[in-house]
């Protein structure tokens, strides 16, 4: 028996700000899973299931907080499930909740991600003083910034690329009401004139902190054909992992990514990803991680990537427009990041992403990662169901 | 079995809380001596109070004050308090349903001893003398057995209410790094750098973490690498990190030591910062004060060629 096709029939999000001081947790992820079931004009009684992911529980100090965000979720009587799966546990949420749909096992979930990162301390979490242990010597930024040298080593690419991807991500995120950095005074020699905080790594060039959530409704097809407005359907879905450090490891291009993006493609029957895939939204948390990513995930071959930044086909109006909400360079709740990935491919295929929208989007890629790079999960989604 | 080290780790933390409307009024009544419960759709009275209804999950805000009296529904003896609980002496840990309410509350029970506790009991709360707006404003029950205690009839609206608390966090540890960690820093202090080599792939591993993370085998057989190395890439760090005391700017590198498979983590010195180069040949500098090299320097041997450590960095 084949699987149930799987739908994106509502689809929430919180206005993504520095801090968040007049709600709870439980307030703020009530919020976004509102305004999913107002989208797809359901109610609580409506759905089977809820599938929540989050970042580690040290980054606000709160054991299992699925726990306590039952009420606020509607979830009493209902199967309640986790995942975890670091900076990529958005994405990873999103596909656990599709297969519980795809499997039949329930008609319609409700899957949401979030953080509170005002109420959390996301470096101090990541890097505990372990005895014995030689202190990490550069915080986050320093971790990725190597890696990028690596890169513009191996593909000779100009300098300039990162600052291009941060002006394009930061007026992007002009367009879309929800993005937390709203710089309207943004110009690219703004950017350039930011402080290299890890060279060659700027500060404009990485994302900010945020408190935020997003949510999506998850039905099958009869749930489609009752659903308001035009769904998003689920072409292709996988995730793969690896282990941080292992002799061979490729941070530039991580296997893992390059099988998941393999297998999503599979799925959907895409033969060449820079033709047949309409915009993508990709997990880049510093600048220079956008050409590094369209090769991993098979826009460009190795080394060209940021030949498709630099001239311009991931702007807006490019021919692949990459991170038209702004992206994670704009907005940063860490376990949210990945699922408002997956849900703005979802409301551009949907045709509902308003000043961002890309006109004509089709298919759209949704792509999370996390961890040392190294837990990946995406998914694709069409404006058509999958046997259409 | 050679020695595994141990040492205690300790994680704490003071994290912030937003409150919300129905945690605020919660916690401020506390610090008035008021306890508000919340009305739910189907009339019960929850305290602790919720912002959403466990039935219909809709969001409820009729608060409600409840007594500081109440009766415990079940309890357990808690012999030996710990660090940071609310009473120092052995005491009872109770669920109390106050008067007016539908649901219990847990809160320290203080007692001379468990056969002076028994579920039904009648108790009331001893108040904090100090009052912040926080569950410890309730310093502890107490046994009570004069009248019910009559609400006051408040609405849950303060003045300057709290909107936020500060939870500290703590949890203890005892680490151990294991048996491959333990060797490869026991061999630090002889200023030597021990890995361990995969029987299946032959790769080195430096440090070593007992197994090859490719293979899933387990990793015995000791190397010695370095002392030499080739930076593989590298950051100029220009921000202060608050837990370090080195000036910046400096270079973080990835360093290739000769014979290992992966490259570890160090400092670069002995070298202005903007001439530090992908393939520059460095050696670890020992310092009496630790355990690890403080940093590497420059050998003086030619660059390496970009093709021997292409699959380092």
């Amino acid at each position: 028996m084949s699987k149930e096709p799987v739908a994106v029939v509502g689809v929430g999000q919180t206005k993504h700000v520095a801090a968040r001081r007049d709600v709870s947790i439980a307030g703020l992820v009530r919020e976004a899973a509102r305004s999913a079931l107002d989208d797809a004009e359901l109610t609580w009684a409506d759905i089977d299931a809820v599938v929540i992911g989050k970042a580690p529980d040290f980054f606000e100090g709160v054991m299992m907080p699925e726990l306590y965000l039952a009420d606020a979720l509607g979830a009493v009587g209902k199967p309640m499930l986790r995942v975890h799966t670091a900076g990529s546990v958005g994405g990873s949420t999103a596909l656990v909740a599709a297969q519980l749909v795809a499997a039949r096992v329930h008609a319609t979930v409700l899957t949401l991600a979030f953080e509170k990162q005002s109420e959390s301390n996301a470096m101090w979490g990541l890097s505990l003083p372990i005895p014995f242990q030689q202190p990490l010597l550069a915080g986050a930024g320093g971790f990725f910034a190597p890696h990028v040298r690596a890169y513009m080593r191996r593909s000779g690419a100009p300098d300039t690329i990162g600052s291009l991807v941060a002006y394009k991500d930061r007026r992007n995120a002009l367009k879309n009401p929800y993005a937390h950095l709203h710089e309207h005074d943004i110009t690219l020699e703004k950017v350039q004139a930011s402080p290299m905080l890890w060279d060659p790594i700027r500060y404009s060039e990485t994302c900010p902190s945020s408190d935020g959530a997003c949510a999506m409704v998850l039905t099958d097809r009869a749930g489609a054909a009752r659903a308001p407005r035009p769904p998003a359907w689920m072409l292709g879905g996988a995730m793969r992992s690896e282990p941080t450090l292992f002799a061979g490891k490729d941070f530039v291009s991580p296997r893992a990514g390059q099988d998941c993006a393999a297998d999503v493609y599979r799925q959907a029957g895409i033969a060449d990803p820079r033709r047949d895939i309409d915009a993508a939204e990709i997990y880049v948390p510093f600048s220079w991680y956008e050409p590094m990513w369209l090769e991993n995930l098979g826009f460009a071959a190795e080394g060209e990537g940021w030949k498709l930044t630099e001239s311009g086909v991931t702007e807006l109006d490019g021919d692949l427009p990459v991170n038209m909400s702004g992206g994670v360079l704009s907005t940063n709740p860490i376990g949210a990041s990945g699922m408002i990935r997956f849900a703005e491919a979802a409301l551009q295929v949907r045709g509902l992403a308003g000043e961002h929208q890309v006109d004509g989007a089709r298919k759209v890629l949704g792509h999370a990662y996390g961890g040392g790079s190294q837990f990946f999960s995406m998914w694709l989604v069409g404006a058509q169901p999958p046997d259409a | 079995m050679p020695e595994v080290l141990k040492a205690p780790l300790t994680v704490e933390f003071p994290f912030t809380r937003s409150l919300g409307p129905v945690q605020s009024a919660f916690l401020t009544g506390l610090r008035e001596r008021v306890v508000l419960g919340v009305r739910t759709g189907d009339g019960r009275i929850l305290v602790p109070p919720v912002e959403y209804d466990p039935v219909t999950a809709e969001e409820i805000r009729d608060l409600v004050e409840v007594t500081p009296t109440g009766t415990v529904t079940t309890w357990a003896w808690n012999h030996a308090p710990r660090r940071g609980q609310p009473l120092d002496t052995p005491f009872a840990w109770a669920l109390v349903r106050l008067d007016g309410a539908d649901t219990a509350l847990l809160h320290a029970l203080d007692a001379p001893g468990p056969g002076d506790v028994h579920t039904g009991m009648r108790v009331r709360i001893r108040w904090a003398e100090q009052r912040t707006g926080a569950i410890t404003d309730i310093a502890c029950f107490e046994p009570y057995d004069g009248e019910r205690a009559q609400p006051t009839g408040h609405l849950g609206q303060f003045e300057e209410p709290i909107t936020g608390i500060v939870a500290p966090a703590r949890l203890d540890y005892t680490y151990s790094p294991g048996r491959a960690q333990s060797a490869y820093i026991k061999a630090l202090s002889d200023r030597r750098i021990v890995g361990e080599r995969c029987p299946s792939c032959r790769k080195v591993y430096v440090p070593p973490r007992g197994a090859c993370p490719t293979c899933g085998v387990a990793t015995g057989e000791q190397v010695e690498v370095g002392p030499r190395g080739t930076v593989t890439t590298f950051c100029i760090v220009n921000i202060k990190a608050k837990n370090l005391d080195i000036e910046v700017p400096y270079v973080y590198a990835h360093i290739a030591l000769d014979g290992a498979d992966l490259a570890l983590h160090g400092r670069i010195g002995g070298i202005p910062y903007d001439q530090v180069r992908m393939g520059l040949r460095v050696e670890p500098v020992w310092t009496e004060d630790s355990r690890y090299p403080d940093h590497y320097r420059p050998t003086g041997e030619p660059d390496a060629d970009y093709e021997t450590y292409k699959e380092l960095l």
